[in-house]
């Protein structure tokens, strides 16, 4: 390997990024200790639901786009369904309405755990991976599976599976779960709700690499909520818009180099989805547990370095852990498990905020139910900017250090925001070059 | 124990998928820990940066090929393993992308991407057997992880895995599930569904949807006969019923056709 202050050209190159969801790259081209470019690579295959989509009735929607991604199949099937019911003008409450708030924390709970303590934790104490770390750290890495078991067995009790369950239609579910069948998931609750308590704590005390940029951070708001399955769209730059204006503020585009499209708020440039988003946008709506966690693990209300998103994910399990407990406390079954929707001419739009972000739907639909045009805005292709962005400034400031050290670096700030290339391709192969 | 000092070497590969049966390795949270204790993980990029170089003793193998270049790697991949399993309907049957196998590929890239010459992608979605010797199926959309732990299980112990052929019918009888066909007339893939799952669907009150494939021997046509005549199952609702996770196995596809 060349020492980088000899030559002048500069090659980082990781052709298959490890412990992210899907195959991307990441290419950097240094010069004359100048940053030319940066590329995020996304070249997992196409696999075009929205063309195939087409001529499917609503119906199949949620269970279609679940297999966007075996990770966070609830978010593309609550996304789909609330454009559907938007779209035919019917409006979920009441246990359905929570049952889908219960069934999406345990989505929260695994996918939060999966990447905070078994893909991202490792970048920081400096292991290859979790089951090393798991060599060093056995009951850590115990009571993280332990606790992502419980997110995974909340989707089997309300969605019949932990992966593409088949519990979720439009109007609300096939069979609802008894009273009973929930409450075999509270002791377990209580357990994870102290151990997650402490791992807030524990992930406060890592040490991060001093990282703070000046984002715009999108997320849904809910009027009485930490908004999860719906709500408005907002930023902390001024977006204030309904689930429906999404398309009139911010644009897709179709670049080269990868195969999930970028998004861009018109008027701005690039945004940042994710739990940092939701933190900094929505920390009163949080528990009070929650916030004092986070309070005491050293985040203020506001937090700008997106390597301590794994403090905000901690923070998340907890207060969907506590949620999940809430609702299941005061479940009552409900009479009917759906209402029925009669498909109507027109658009709707749906949102719902997935592990990784927003997740947008927009489906167009004719008077017999079949679907005529589809549009899906995965979070990590509306973060694909903003961590190509990250990646320029972040080398910008580290070109002196060891090839090595730099490339492990980089990989951290791109699995800083958990991306989930499988849903975004509709993501990382890491190169930097230097002239 | 001859074996016990080197530890089998498992990989796992990804091609066009959703991650989500990779992923059902990392669900077994209660036999993880003692999966890594049998075996060397030595390529699971999904997990870890560390890897070793082949060939491996047993590659698991999730995902269908549809790009050049993923045809001339699984050809590598087969060259560098002694065992390789299919997991999952993309890898055993080309996965719900393979819907593109029954249209005009060029149409698709169009309606997704505004700048279609940067996509570079096959006309079709194909299983792994359509292009190497696959040892062993595992189907499901998503697999099954306690079918998962069997096959790794029985390769490692050079034994036929225990994996049952029958149809879903048999899983619901086993489960005490009324039938939902004959008593709800809900229409129902199970009479010809590959086993797995555990007969999840009719428990939640809905008709199965086949994301396990066609069972080995499907009768086809008297499913298709039960659904139109006692149901009254239109076509296109048949066809687009069969054509979803596993709409190119052989025996849905072919059906499907016979519908249109």
């Amino acid at each position: 390997m060349s020492s980088p202050k000899k030559s002048k050209t500069r090659t980082i190159k990781v052709d298959y990024l490890a412990r992210v969801e899907g195959e991307g790259a990441m290419f950097i081209k240094l010069a004359g200790g100048e940053v030319k470019e940066v590329r995020l690579e996304i070249f997992e295959p196409p696999r075009f639901f929205e063309a195939f989509l087409r001529g499917r009735n609503f119906t199949e929607a949620p269970d279609i786009t679940a297999r966007i991604c075996g990770i966070c199949p609830i978010a593309y099937q609550m996304s789909s369904i609330n454009a559907m019911e938007d779209l035919c003008g019917v409006s979920i409450g009441g246990q359905l309405r929570e049952l889908r708030r219960l069934i999406y924390c345990g989505e929260w709970i695994q996918s939060h755990v999966l990447h905070a303590f078994m893909l991202h934790l490792p970048d920081f104490l400096g292991y290859q991976d979790a089951i090393q770390m798991a060599g060093d750290h056995p009951d850590l890495v115990k009571k993280a599976l332990r606790m992502k078991k419980l997110g995974n067995e909340i989707m089997n009790i309300v969605g019949g599976r932990a992966v593409h369950p088949i519990n979720m239609r439009v109007g609300g579910f096939y069979r609802v779960p008894t009273r009973d069948e929930l409450l075999t998931l509270n002791d377990e609750l209580s357990w994870a709700i102290g151990v997650a308590e402490e791992l807030v704590h524990f992930t406060g005390e890592l040490k991060f690499l001093d990282f703070e940029q000046d984002y715009e951070f999108v997320a849904m708001r809910h009027p009485d909520e930490y908004a999860i399955i719906d709500g408005r769209l907002i930023s902390n730059r001024g977006l204030d818009i309904s689930v429906r204006e999404f398309d009139e503020h911010i644009q897709e585009e179709h670049v080269r180099h990868s195969t999930a499209l970028h998004a861009r708020i018109k008027a701005r440039g690039n945004y940042f989805v994710g739990p940092l988003a939701r933190f900094n946008l929505n920390f009163e709506q949080l528990s009070p547990r929650a916030q004092a966690a986070a309070k005491r693990s050293g985040l203020g209300k506001r937090c700008n370095n997106p390597f301590k998103s794994i403090i905000v994910r901690s923070v998340e399990i907890l207060y969907a852990l506590e949620l999940a407990q809430e609702i299941i406390g005061k479940y009552k079954m409900p009479e009917r498990p759906y209402v029925e929707v009669k498909p109507k001419a027109g658009t709707g739009y749906g949102c719902s905020e997935a592990p990784r972000g927003i997740c947008h739907h927009r489906y167009t639909i004719d008077e017999e139910g079949t679907i005529m045009d589809a549009r899906i805005a995965p979070p990590t292709s509306q973060n694909q900017k903003t961590i190509e962005s990250d990646l320029a400034n972040f080398v910008r400031a580290r070109i002196e250090l060891p090839h090595d050290e730099l490339q492990w670096q980089c990989e951290q700030a791109i699995r800083n925001y958990d991306p989930c290339i499988s849903c975004s391709t509709h993501f990382l192969r890491l190169h930097i070059e230097q002239e | 124990m001859s074996r016990a000092r080197q530890k089998p070497k498992l990989a796992v590969w990804k091609f066009a998928s959703c991650d989500g049966c990779q992923l059902s390795l990392l669900d077994c949270e209660d036999e993880l820990l003692d999966v890594v204790g049998a075996v060397e993980i030595a390529y699971f990029l999904e997990a870890s940066r560390a890897t070793t170089a082949g060939p491996y003793d047993l590659s698991l193998v999730e995902g269908s090929i549809t790009t050049a270049q993923d045809a001339e790697r699984i050809q590598e991949i087969r060259k560098q393993s002694k065992f390789l399993i299919t997991i999952g309907a993309c890898a055993t049957s080309g996965g719900i992308q393979a819907l593109r196998n029954f249209k005009d590929v060029k149409d698709f890239i169009s309606v997704v991407y505004a700048s279609p010459k940067y996509i570079e992608t096959l006309k079709t979605s194909t299983a792994i057997s359509e292009h190497v010797k696959v040892d062993f199926e595992l189907h499901g959309c998503p697999i099954n992880k306690v079918q998962l732990l069997e096959v790794i299980n029985a390769f490692l112990n050079q034994r036929k895995p225990n994996i049952a052929s029958h149809s879903v019918c048999m899983e619901c009888k086993r489960r005490g599930t009324v039938c939902v066909m004959v008593a709800h007339g809900t229409a129902c893939l199970g009479p010809v569904t590959h086993a797995g799952c555990g007969a999840i669907c009719p428990s939640y009150n809905r008709g199965c949807y086949g994301c396990f494939g066609p069972m080995e021997t499907p009768n086809m046509p008297a499913l298709s006969k039960w659904w139109k005549v006692e149901l009254g199952v239109s076509d296109p609702n048949l066809v687009r019923a069969l054509r979803t996770f596993n709409t190119n196995s052989k025996q849905f596809k072919e059906e499907s056709e016979r519908h249109e």
